[in-house]
């Protein structure tokens, strides 16, 4: 059994434009040990759909079942849920600092969280403990930094006081929302290192939420590719990196800057829909370039290709020739400046 | 560097140092110290070219980018524009070169009021420079949003009106509307969507041939450097590290930090990311407020020596290198040399690695 199995998850929020459904059916599953990446850009609600099964988001309107351990989440009591909360499934943010109290030493903060999820614990062992953690996530002079304010950590050691206190109770389940979105690359690859090391270690699965396709290239083992609130494709890494059918995948992967060439970019015309008024049918489909009559019904995730974890939400078929005969004329080059080059 | 890229230099920054003053007492505020934020640049960007400025964060680029505009006061050091000293201009003898050098900003929410009009915001540069008014100044904002590929009819919206991408065209368009000789890009696609970034660098890359723009390109994601510039300056603790043809430094850098950097970035691409060896630097950035003795990279340094410590490299050709491609380097890097084995051959003690960390807020 999975680890984690979530089901036709919805999300949806009343405002006063009208209701703004930001996780539309959303399915996925997570393996003991492995990390899934979901990657996806603003709005395409990877990040509101895992704080939902956190039970983190408020005045929401939220349907579906998310099994960990084979109890619902989402039906859970508050109670119950804020004990899983923490102690099994940890969660790190993007933003270190605003994460982790001002006021607070970091030391202090870990060992409140380790107490929080069990009194019985003496203050000592959690320091002790804290310490440990620290030193586990590569904080130099460990026994020292444990007494810090957030302050006097630079981002990349917040980050990794983070991850400590994530990890402090040895979760099944780590949840990273961009976690290294603000870190430069040099830290960002400490910080991966570090999370990589400790799934080795502890066997901690891991959900990592991204916008950055080569942090997903890194560390994921299954990757979802999400848009507008929905799953247009998954299937295993390696899968989606060279054998993407959905032409949302297809159209991120070829709008990266290709490495060494000077080529003019491939952009995804137009931009995301809005989620209060979705177009009918594919919510790709205003700026996909295959898209044919069918597309105004909406495509449910189908089975592509000879693998059957890859699917796509899409009609295309299966079949790379038969779609790349399938796509309209390249985008066109821009309609304007001509009389700016008069000038 | 004498030999380089097409076109005359229109820009020259000579030695240029920034020191920003840590005050301490609650009546004198005496300085007691400074952060060296800019520490000794000089480099050249000629007429028609990108050049790529990369760094980790606090390591002066965008600090070095407000030096060249003279938003900041330089503290030494000179910057030359199309041939003119303007690094000691006063307010108004700079004006005529402010509509010369423009910027363009990271955040397309930030760098735009939202109570005023989109034709009001690009229509700011001929109001401040008194160059049209009436309906002559509507048309030529008009017609810049039109080179940006906004629809002329949206003069009137608000910036709420427009997604991030159309935001950061406005911000484009109010950079070219004079005509600028050189923009100054910081960090213009880091706020943007993946998809939505390779719009606005095709646009950024259009205008450049059609209007024959001068870049300075700054942004932490490398591969779009390197996507965008003919030549790339490598910044490190408010130095240049290295500096040459952006091919020669993507391909065979010669400072270690270079190749360290490079390492670091995650390329999208899972079976290339296999073979890859990763130079992962020990520690963190040094703190600028008192940086280290000799090369400011030895601390964390793979390839480290006595000379490190002691001698501060100087940024010329290294290993037979064209005179465009400069490292600040005792000990380069050589083709094929893996440094992710090499060890420092020096003892720790001399390391002088915690010296304060700079804070990433």
């Amino acid at each position: 059994m999975a680890l984690l199995e979530v089901e036709d998850l919805r999300v949806s929020f009343a405002t006063p434009d009208g209701q703004l459904d930001a996780v539309r059916g959303l399915s996925f599953t997570v393996e003991s040990g492995k990390t899934l990446g979901i990657v996806g850009e603003s709005g395409s609600g990877k990040s509101v759909s895992t704080q939902a099964i956190m039970g983190l988001v408020r005045g929401a309107r939220i349907s579906g079942s998310a099994l960990f351990d084979g109890n619902d989440l989402l039906t859970m009591d508050s109670e119950a849920l804020r004990k899983i909360r923490g102690a099994e499934i940890g969660m790190i943010f993007q933003d270190p600092l605003s994460s982790l109290h001002p006021y607070y030493r970091v030391g202090w903060q870990i060992i409140e969280m380790i107490r929080a999820h069990d009194s019985s614990i003496a203050k000592d062992t959690a320091r002790t403990r804290a310490v440990e953690l620290l030193r586990l996530v590569g904080i130099p002079q460990a026994e020292n930094r444990v007494d810090d304010f957030p302050h006097q950590f630079s981002g990349g050691m917040r980050q990794r006081a983070m991850i400590a206190m994530a990890m402090a109770l040895n979760p099944k389940l780590l949840i990273a929302d961009e976690p290294t979105t603000a870190l430069d690359v040099t830290v960002q690859a400490q910080v991966l290192e570090v999370m990589k090391r400790l799934q080795e270690e502890f066997g901690t699965a891991i959900i990592m939420i991204t916008h950055d396709l080569g942090v997903i290239a890194e560390v994921a083992d299954d990757v979802v590719v999400m848009y507008a609130g929905a799953v247009m494709e998954e299937g295993a890494r390696d899968t989606i990196f060279y054998d993407a059918h959905h032409p949302y995948a297809e159209g991120l992967l070829l709008s990266l800057p290709g490495y060494g060439t000077r080529e003019r970019l491939v952009p995804i015309a137009g931009q995301p829909p809005s989620l209060i008024s979705l177009p009918e049918g594919c919510p790709f489909r205003p700026r996909c370039p295959y898209a044919f009559d069918r597309c105004t019904e909406t495509p449910p995730l189908l089975d592509v290709g000879d693998k059957d974890d890859h699917g796509s939400a899409c009609w295309l078929p299966a079949d790379r020739k038969a779609r790349a005969g399938m796509r309209h004329q390249p985008a066109t080059k821009r309609p304007v400046a001509k009389r700016a080059a008069k000038k | 560097m004498t030999t380089g890229t097409s076109g005359d230099v229109l820009l020259r920054a000579t030695d240029v140092v920034k020191h920003f003053p840590v005050r301490s007492g609650s009546i004198f505020r005496r300085a007691v110290g400074a952060v060296h934020a800019v520490d000794g640049v000089s480099l050249e960007v000629r007429q028609g070219e990108t050049l790529g400025l990369v760094g980790e964060t606090g390591c002066g680029k965008s600090t070095l980018a407000r030096c060249i505009t003279r938003l900041y006061d330089l503290t030494s050091g000179t910057v030359e524009f199309d041939g003119a000293d303007i690094s000691k201009l006063g307010a108004s003898a700079m004006r005529p070169y402010r509509r010369e050098m423009q910027m363009i900003f990271q955040d397309p929410y930030g760098s735009l009021n939202p109570r005023r009009r989109v034709g009001s915001i690009i229509g700011d540069p001929f109001a401040i420079h008194g160059i049209a008014s009436g309906q002559d100044r509507r048309r030529r904002v008009q017609e810049a949003m039109e080179l940006v590929g906004l629809n002329p009819e949206h003069y009137n919206r608000f910036p709420a009106e427009f997604s991030g991408g159309q935001r950061q065209r406005i911000g484009i368009a109010r950079a070219l509307a004079l005509r600028p000789k050189l923009v100054i890009c910081d960090e213009p696609v880091s706020a943007l969507d993946v998809s939505i970034q390779a719009q606005v660098i095709n646009l950024l890359s259009d205008l450049q041939k059609e209007l024959n723009l001068t870049y300075i390109f700054i942004a932490h994601d490398l591969s779009v450097v390197r996507h965008v510039s003919d030549r790339v300056a490598v910044m490190y603790l408010g130095k240049v590290a290295e500096i040459g043809p952006s091919e020669d430094i993507y391909q065979k850098g010669r400072h270690p930090y270079t190749q360290a950097l490079l390492s670091a970035v995650p390329v999208p691409d899972p079976r290339k990311m296999e073979g890859r060896a990763r130079i992962v630097l020990a520690g963190d950035v040094p703190s600028p407020l008192n940086p280290p003795t000799g090369c400011r990279f030895h601390p964390r340094c793979p390839k480290a020596r006595d000379t490190c410590v002691s001698e501060d490299p100087p940024l010329i050709p290294r290993l037979g290198d064209p005179p465009i491609h400069a490292a600040a380097c005792h000990f380069p890097v050589e083709v094929g040399e893996d440094i992710s084995l090499s060890t420092p051959q020096i003892s720790e003690s001399e390391r002088v690695i915690e010296g304060g960390l700079i804070g990433n807020a």
